[in-house]
């Protein structure tokens, strides 16, 4: 692995430990199933069997009758007492409670919310709830869900169409009327997830005589706290979300909001501390889990000499039978809806419909993966089309490092790349001519090898402009994040940060930057998570942002410290502060080494001698920074133009996949992928990010699936049937790193929390269908199981 | 049917001997973290495929959510509590994970050790594939398992006084 | 009722012998379930799909731990296998490992190190899944299993033990005991003998989509004398495929005659289509994986001497 160490920093981009690991090496993080509240009580849930049906009757008498069972609720009470969740666009006939009310939409939708004195003691009671359903008519297949005539998940919406725009950016037709090839083809995205080895999981408890609700949650959700108060029909500040709790994994699923609004009302009605932590099954089919599950229809116009003018893109997006937020993760990709191309226009139509099956939720990239491995799929197509090398094609196409910044279509400027830097380093790390050779002898041997290539973007630093793009009565143009940084009595340095963590190493990255400008060495700085009511505001770890937004804002909290110090400096030492420099936490007279004041005297002064102090400083040594995402604050164009995310990562995958001629199995030979996220603020936390993301990838291409049978049945919702690759499918994977540093960041740096993720996919389906090429065979869907590869080498057999 | 009865158990845990009245149902898994407040010890699927409830039972590695504590009666039990120093810093093993950022949520990493260890105390020095193999039945979805793998290796380095 | 994932309530007992259990089981009947590793047990009864009443736990019973190699010299004996041995100590042991080969190669696939360090030989059989892999060597080696129950012990052979997915010829009152291997050995040193399994999984450590496995005697010119192969996860009990095993004696085990031997296996197979696998994917990797096991146990006769 090849680290370009970004020049002159002290702390950044340097091998360090993390601040985390220590207690989680030694089973010391403290998860939410970790905590126990005096007195706590376990909930479980009865959940639908039908994929649409009228609830005629709930009997719960049996049910109550156990000894130790608290309560048993359903959807009647909570409805009633509660809020309606409603979904990121505008729809408000699309409500939704945490518990049906009258009637269920998916199979595992939950009816009935048990609490009992254990766990196990309210799956008995579960079983003894009666339910009378009338099944109803469902629909599954979205192509169907979006006819007249088809059955409707939410008839008072008169529509399953959640969400539909045609987006022309561009002179489309007039491109594709001067383009000398035209081509189409439609590629799918199954539905898949990053299902954490975490469940979701909630413990409340309410305080009558404060009048508060105290949560603890495996969360990784914008504004939930607001979310919460809201539902619960409770002021803001009645809900205090502690977010010193370790979440075992989320990569965007972990939403909560329906798990914490039931399980919030059950704890104040009933006056107990509650918990919900959901077992595998519960959290399969009904937790927040399911991701994007897409049908891309893509022409694209191109030139003989591979150029490629413009682009048409249909994503029909399969989101079941509620939305939160999923509508918008059609929306983010309009960020980044050319790739890393230099494509003159293009026009886009994001479909979001209902069926009867498990509500999509955001999963990592925010439906970037999807949308990079449909271009990636057109790009190949293209190639193919003029018998054109695919790496010369992509070359041909790229963005040039000297065009920077450059303006799409949809109005979104990228930053900075070299993208023809980063496909030259991923092809010197896979070490391509030898790659050509193997694929090469093992066909020659009569086996099926391909070789896979990907390039694609990572749109980082997370802002939420798809909201007012997808939705104009909603105006959110801040997605805000901060950091508070106070140094004590003592000298020692603490930082504060304003959310939940769930994997990405957040203290390390504040402790890091926060040594980095106060050059105080950060293995002695500590890191806390604020809870609710005394954070400043965040929007969580959403969106590959907080290298970017948490380490932008722990920067300005630390040079607003270091330049009390200096003006304490400069008071004491009768100079100005241009006069002065700061070394390691020290303030001295610039050339005059021995006029110095130490970090413990400058510390003191703050604290305890505001005689010493310079008139109008506050005393105490405490700074907060709220930071803007950089180049946000806009609203979009009336034809949909709008600056999405500040900052463009881009990686590049080349893969060698072998396939079994004989069975289908396929099997990853070589991996490699060149990543630039500009300046890397701790590299081992990046590439860890990096590996779980490819990880992630191989998962949607070849392994993961959530799948439904005919009559709406969940059949894939426990793991011995959702298969997660372990580290025999997963094979040795090789990282090249590339620096091109953003000019909107503080140090430089850019997000890498989707790394890898994002174009995975791409280079495995690319493989897999390079080894099939011979055959005549291909695929367009995801994920290329072995039942799927065989099925189509049979049919290339037969010579269908 | 909810009548549990109660039945004496007597397991040592990481060198203490404890002992507890348990329902029959009660999984090893369960006993440990809400009985004995071992919370280390992750429950991930509770139907033995996920492998982040992995402990040592006796010295070899076992799934503790297909398994009663009325099983384990009478047995061994080393949890990932029990594999840190006395002082509760991270043993051998466990810093080679943090040398190697082999964890990231940390949810997975207690049972990753665990296979890590129950591989390297029978196999001091092995390949990369045996230490796949090892860990083939532990899923994370963090790191991909390259860090893991790197973690194992050196480790294993160290062990066998080799550099990884 | 949509299953969650804490077992039911029940009953545990350990009884201190083996009689001791079989007693237990006549007076509970089919309210009662052995449970040795629990493996498969567990999860069921985490997701309520199997709820005895009680539970008897033969995990420690040593009479069920006994491994007993044939007497040297001997022609061909059998190796004995207490139901309670564990998959682990079965795939360490190095007189089972050399009189059982094939065995030895059909553990590795068996789910992974923390689950065979629980699970046993025994319990393996009884739960009856057609894609098990003991299971399928079992019937392939043409084993022997003794059940016992308070009124004695019954043997019944491998092959005809399993009926129907997870449903075995096992009276509720009876324990599987014993597992008699046959083994093969003959005082002709010029018999070469070799083994091979293979199965096809999505993941390593699956259930097999499909399994095979086969076990050969050639003679010196490589002629069969002897041939016995099975399919797991190809019909709705592990198959053994005696018959086609009978058609290879005598002949070469040239590509001609494993491609008949293949088809006819497939034309016995009959699989269920599921998630994973249809049932024509099932029957063709079959056909693919009973061809796969021939070739290998025949490179593996060439490679070692007969003992």
């Amino acid at each position: 692995m090849s680290i370009a160490p970004p020049q002159g920093f002290r702390y950044i981009g340097k091998k360090r430990r993390t601040k985390e690991d220590p207690r989680f090496v030694t089973g010391r993080g403290r998860y939410v199933a970790d905590i126990a509240l005096p007195g706590m009580k376990h909930v479980a849930l009865v959940t639908s069997p039908h994929a649409a049906a009228r609830i005629k009757a709930i009997r719960t008498d049996k049910a109550l009758a156990l000894s130790g069972v608290q309560y048993v609720l359903t959807g009647a009470e909570l409805c009633a007492g509660t809020e309606a969740l409603l979904p990121g666009v505008d729809a408000p006939k699309v409500t939704r409670y945490p518990l049906a009310h009258g009637v269920v939409r998916y199979a595992g939708e939950w009816v009935a919310a048990v609490v009992a004195d254990t766990r196990a003691l309210a799956e008995d009671a579960a079983e003894k709830i009666e339910i009378d359903y009338e099944a109803t008519e469902y629909v599954l297949d979205p192509e169907k869900a979006v006819e007249p005539g088809s059955p409707l998940v939410h008839p008072a919406h008169g529509s399953n169409v959640l969400y539909r725009r045609k987006f022309v950016w561009g002179p489309v037709e007039e491109d594709f009327a001067r383009a000398e090839h035209k081509l189409g083809l439609r590629v799918r995205w199954g539905r898949s997830a990053t299902v954490p080895i975490e469940t979701f999981g909630i413990a409340a408890q309410w305080d009558p005589g404060q009048q508060l609700l105290d949560v603890w949650a495996s969360i990784q959700m914008p504004k939930y706290p607001d979310q919460i108060a809201r539902a619960l029909r409770l002021p803001g500040n009645a809900v205090r979300v502690h977010f010193d709790v370790d979440v075992g994994g989320s990569y965007g699923v972990k939403r909560g909001i329906k798990h914490t609004v039931l399980v919030g009302y059950l704890a104040k009605k009933l006056g107990m501390p509650v918990r919900l932590i959901e077992d595998r099954l519960e959290n399969m089919r009904g937790g927040d889990m399911h991701g994007p599950d897409r049908i891309f229809d893509l022409q694209l116009a191109f030139d003989s000499d591979g150029t490629i003018r413009s682009l048409k893109i249909r994503a029909l997006d399969d989101v079941g039978a509620y939305a939160g937020r999923s509508p918008l993760q059609l929306g983010k990709p309009v960020g980044a809806i050319v790739g890393p191309y230099q494509i003159h226009s293009v026009e886009y139509e994001p479909i979001s419909v209902m069926t009867n099956k498990t509500a999509q939720e955001a999963v990592r990239g925010f439906g970037q993966s999807p949308t990079n491995y449909a271009l990636e799929s057109g790009i190949d197509a293209v190639a193919r089309h003029l018998g054109m090398d695919r790496i010369a094609l992509r070359q041909k196409n790229f963005i040039r490092k000297d065009q920077f910044p450059y303006l799409i279509p949809s109005g979104t400027s990228y930053d900075s790349g070299d993208y023809h830097a980063v496909l030259d380093k991923a092809l010197a790390a896979a070490d391509y001519p030898a790659l050509v050779a193997a694929r090469d002898a093992a066909r020659k041997a009569g086996r099926l090898a391909g070789i896979g290539i990907s390039s694609c973007l990572e749109p980082s630093g997370g802002n939420s402009s798809f909201e007012p793009l997808f939705n104009p009565k909603n105006e959110t143009t801040t997605w805000m994040d901060s950091c508070l940084v106070r140094v004590d009595l003592s000298g020692a340095i603490t930082g504060v940060m304003n959310t939940s963590s769930s994997g990405q190493g957040h203290e390390t990255l504040v402790a890091t930057v926060l040594g980095e400008v106060l050059e105080r060495d950060p293995d002695t700085i500590r890191v806390v998570h604020a809870d609710s009511l005394n954070a400043l505001p965040s929007n969580s770890p959403v969106g590959s942002r907080m290298a970017i937004m948490l380490g932008g804002a722990a920067a300005g909290a630390a040079r607003k410290i270091k330049a009390a110090l200096l003006a304490i400096a400069a008071h004491n030492l009768r100079k100005d502060v241009a006069e002065l420099e700061y070394h390691e936490g020290s303030v001295s007279v610039k050339g005059e080494p021995r006029q110095t004041l130490g970090w413990a005297q400058l510390v003191e002064i703050a604290h305890r001698k505001f005689h010493q102090m310079p008139p109008g400083l506050e005393p105490g040594l405490q700074a907060k920074f709220v930071w803007e995402v950089p180049t946000g604050g806009g609203l979009p164009t009336a034809d949909g133009r709008i600056q999405m995310y500040p900052c463009f990562s881009f990686e590049a995958h080349v893969v060698l996949v072998e396939i079994d001629p004989e069975t289908g199995q396929p099997k990853l030979a070589r991996y490699a992928c060149g990543h630039d996220c500009g300046v890397m603020i701790s590299p081992d936390i990046v590439h860890g990010m990096t590996f779980g993301g490819i990880a992630h990838g191989i998962g949607a291409a070849l392994y993961e699936k959530f799948a439904y049978s005919d009559n709406g049945q969940l059949e894939s919702q426990s793991f011995m049937d959702y298969l997660i690759p372990s580290a025999l499918e997963v094979p040795a994977l090789t990282i090249a790193d590339h620096c091109t540093p953003s000019p909107h960041t503080t140090f430089g740096q850019k997000g890498s929390g989707e790394a890898g993720y994002l174009g995975a996919p791409a280079a495995i389906a690319c493989a897999i269908n390079d080894a099939l090429a011979p055959l005549g065979a291909s695929i367009a869907e995801l994920p290329m199981t072995p039942l799927q590869i065989w099925t189509r080498m049979q049919l290339a057999r037969a010579g269908n | 049917m909810s009548d549990d009865r109660v039945y004496p158990v007597s397991i040592e845990v990481n060198g203490t001997l404890r002992e507890a009245q348990v329902p029959a149902r009660l999984t090893l898994v369960d006993f440990l973290r809400d009985t004995l407040r071992l919370t280390g010890t992750h429950a991930g699927c509770e139907h033995g495929i996920c492998g982040a409830c992995s402990v040592l039972l006796d010295g070899e590695p076992v799934r503790s959510c297909i398994m009663y504590a009325v099983q384990a009666d009478g047995r061994k039990v080393t949890t990932i509590e029990g594999l840190a120093q006395p002082d509760g810093r991270p043993g051998a093993l466990q810093d080679a994970f943090c040398e190697a950022h082999a964890t990231q949520c940390g949810y997975c990493t207690p049972g990753m050790v665990i296979a890590a260890h129950a591989l390297l105390e029978t196999n001091p020095a092995p390949a990369e594939q045996e230490i796949r193999e090892a860990i083939g039945g532990n899923l994370c979805r963090c790191t991909g398992y390259q860090q893991i793998v790197d973690a194992i290796k050196l480790a294993a380095g160290k062990n066998t006084g080799n550099a990884a | 009722m949509m299953p969650l994932m804490k077992a039911a309530p029940f009953a545990y007992a350990r009884p201190e012998t083996l009689a001791e259990a079989c007693s237990l089981l006549a007076e509970h009947g089919p309210d009662a379930k052995l449970i040795a590793g629990g493996q498969s047990l567990v999860p069921m009864m985490a997701m309520r799909l199997a709820r005895p009443a009680w539970l008897i736990d033969i995990a420690r019973l040593a009479e069920l731990q006994h491994l007993a190699a044939p007497a040297e010299g001997k022609a061909d004996g059998v190796f004995v296998v207490g139901a309670g041995v564990r998959q682990c100590v079965m795939e360490r042991d190095p007189r089972a490992r050399a009189s059982l080969p094939l065995l030895a190669k059909a553990l590795p696939w068996v789910g992974h190190v923390q689950t065979r360090n629980r699970g046993t030989i025994g319990g393996s059989i009884a739960h009856g899944d057609t894609s098990a892999e003991i299971a399928l060597t079992a019937c392939v080696l043409d084993a022997m299993l003794e059940l016992c129950d308070t009124s004695g012990v019954t043997e019944i052979p491998a092959r005809e033990f399993f009926l129907a997915p997870m449903v075995t010829a096992i009276l509720p009152e009876q324990c599987l005991a014993e597992i008699r291997f046959p083994v093969w050995r003959s005082a002709d040193k010029t018999i070469r003998r070799g083994c091979a399994f293979e199965e096809v999984s999505v993941r390593h450590g699956d259930f097999a989509l499909v399994s095979a496995c086969a076990q050969l005697e050639l003679d010196p010119d490589g002629r069969c004398l002897r041939a016995e192969l099975g399919l797991g996860g190809a019909a709705p009990t592990p198959l053994a495929l005696p018959e086609v095993g009978a058609q290879l004696v005598g002949a070469k085990l040239d590509e001609q005659a494993i491609s008949a031997a293949a088809a006819a296996a497939v034309a016995l197979a009959d699989p269920e289509g599921d998630l994973h696998a249809s049932a024509d994917y099932r029957r063709h990797l079959a056909r693919v994986l009973v061809e796969r096991v021939l070739r290998a146990a025949q490179q593996d006769a060439r490679s070692t001497v007969g003992t």
